[in-house]
């Protein structure tokens, strides 16, 4: 059996480099939501030499728009489960170089170019399994705070608070290892 | 009908991802389809929808030629998806194709989909199926040379699994639609994914192909979202229609294996919604 880990950002280099493709870990703590319009303004704001209104430096980024729904008390979040990283290839290398982020959770990995570039930047990627949107929306304790909403509740950043968020699968480590490259 | 779409999966889709389990090894493999079914039961609980990407809402309609409307069916049907989007809730997917402005009802341009065939008699029957972006971005169409055969349109879809490997969220079913054209093909590949996996193809031939189809994809060790394993589909299901003499048109769609689709009758003067 795989170690059972469970990971709580900020997360440190040296705790990055312990964990190896296979290992099957948890999350808990704070993570931020983000996809192709927010990667592409993250961009922009990073490339022109701004800083982003978050600190992601050692943080956790969740490739995921959320299904939300209206409560008197406030957005809340039904269904959220990873959505593809490899449309955001493109902009994964210099997004996690210019931010800081430490590791990624989506689905279905990344390029092989860029996985080279994540594990050189010291950036994880960890598997969240793709359609169990109820799973991980259980694990959301709560909203902290919702950046950028006129990229609407899809594409806007939503900074969550969860507890053992998971099962995810250290899919790709910083050692070289991919479980997608396998063939 | 949408609301149980959403947020249950048919029985048949259910039966498949426990059979896989059984047959899986791999450790991480077995963890995935786990995770489906945990996934599953907390969505049935919760009256949740099952993925976050609720897709987009194809309607395939058979209607009878001696059946009477008296009222506006496309409305009807724009309606209730309009009316699911805000109750279940389901995402506000549709956005306008070039300015990506989402017009957060689902309804937008030329959606929902609706297929219209028409029958005979007085009937009425709807089904529909709910397609996430995931899967249906793999779709493919290869005009293939006419006598290419069997062998050419074997090759072109294993060759579109395993460039999709992960991606449309393994286990998927592959639908398969073969001749008619470039667009009906297209249209074929998806309407084969109403077909129930536990019901065989009443074409021995093409139930043949899907068999020999399903275990090669299976032999990828793609596996369920592509981290490896024996399960990289469900089924594959082919449909087919006439073509033109010097055409072999073959398109491929993916569905994810949150296969999501319901279907309703009219019985008497009442649209009965069936448990699929």
């Amino acid at each position: 059996m795989a170690k059972l880990v469970e990971l709580r950002p900020p997360l440190s280099d040296q705790k990055i480099r312990l964990l190896r493709a296979g290992d099957i870990v948890s999350l808990s703590g704070t993570i931020v939501t983000a996809r192709d319009k927010a990667y592409a303004r993250a961009l922009d704001l990073l490339r022109s030499g701004k800083k982003l209104s978050i600190d992601l430096r050692n943080g956790v980024v969740y490739h995921c728009g959320p299904l939300v729904k209206k409560t008197p008390r406030g957005p809340k979040i039904v269904s959220a489960g990873p959505t593809t990283s490899t449309r955001l290839d493109d902009m994964q290398t210099d997004f996690v170089r210019l931010t800081g982020v430490k590791a990624l959770i989506g689905k279905s990995g990344v390029r092989e170019d860029v996985a080279s570039e994540l594990a050189r930047s010291g950036c994880i990627y960890l598997a969240f399994t793709g359609g169990a949107g109820v799973l991980a929306s259980r694990s959301i304790e709560r909203v902290k705070k919702i950046l950028w909403r006129d990229l609407g509740p899809i594409e806007g950043l939503w900074i969550l608070d969860v507890k053992k968020f998971g099962p995810l699968v250290v899919a790709i480590d910083v050692h070289g290892n991919n479980l997608y490259m396998r063939r | 009908m949408l609301s149980r779409a959403a947020t249950t999966l048919p029985k048949d889709v259910v039966q498949a991802l426990k059979l896989c389990k059984t047959k899986e090894t791999n450790k991480i493999a077995r963890l995935q389809l786990d995770t489906m079914l945990r996934n599953l039961e907390l969505a049935k609980k919760l009256r949740a929808p099952i993925c976050q990407d609720t897709g987009i809402v194809i309607f395939f309609v058979k209607l009878g030629s001696e059946l009477e409307l008296t009222f506006d069916f496309s409305r009807a049907l724009a309606d209730a998806v309009r009316e699911a989007t805000q109750k279940i809730p389901l995402r506000a997917n549709i956005v306008d194709p070039l300015s990506r402005a989402n017009t957060g009802t689902n309804v937008g341009e030329g959606q929902p989909i609706v297929h219209l065939e028409l029958v005979r008699g007085k009937g009425l029957q709807i089904d529909l199926i709910i397609k996430g972006a995931g899967a249906e971005n793999w779709s493919r169409l290869f005009m293939l040379k006419p006598t290419a055969g069997e062998e050419a349109i074997k090759r072109a879809v294993l060759l579109t699994v395993e460039e999709a490997a992960g991606q449309p969220c393994p286990p998927t079913i592959v639908g398969v639609g073969i001749g008619g054209s470039a667009e009906v093909a297209c249209l074929l590949s998806k309407k084969a994914l109403l077909r129930p996996l536990d019901l065989k193809n009443p074409d021995k031939k093409l139930a043949r192909i899907e068999l020999k189809l399903k275990n090669a994809a299976n032999e990828l060790d793609i596996g369920p979202m592509g981290l490896g394993g024996r399960t990289t589909v469900l089924g594959v299901q082919i449909a087919k229609a006439a073509c033109h003499t010097a055409s072999l048109p073959l398109a491929i769609n993916f569905q994810c294996w949150a296969a999501r689709r319901a279907s309703a009758r009219l019985v008497g003067d009442k649209l009965k919604v069936e448990a699929p």
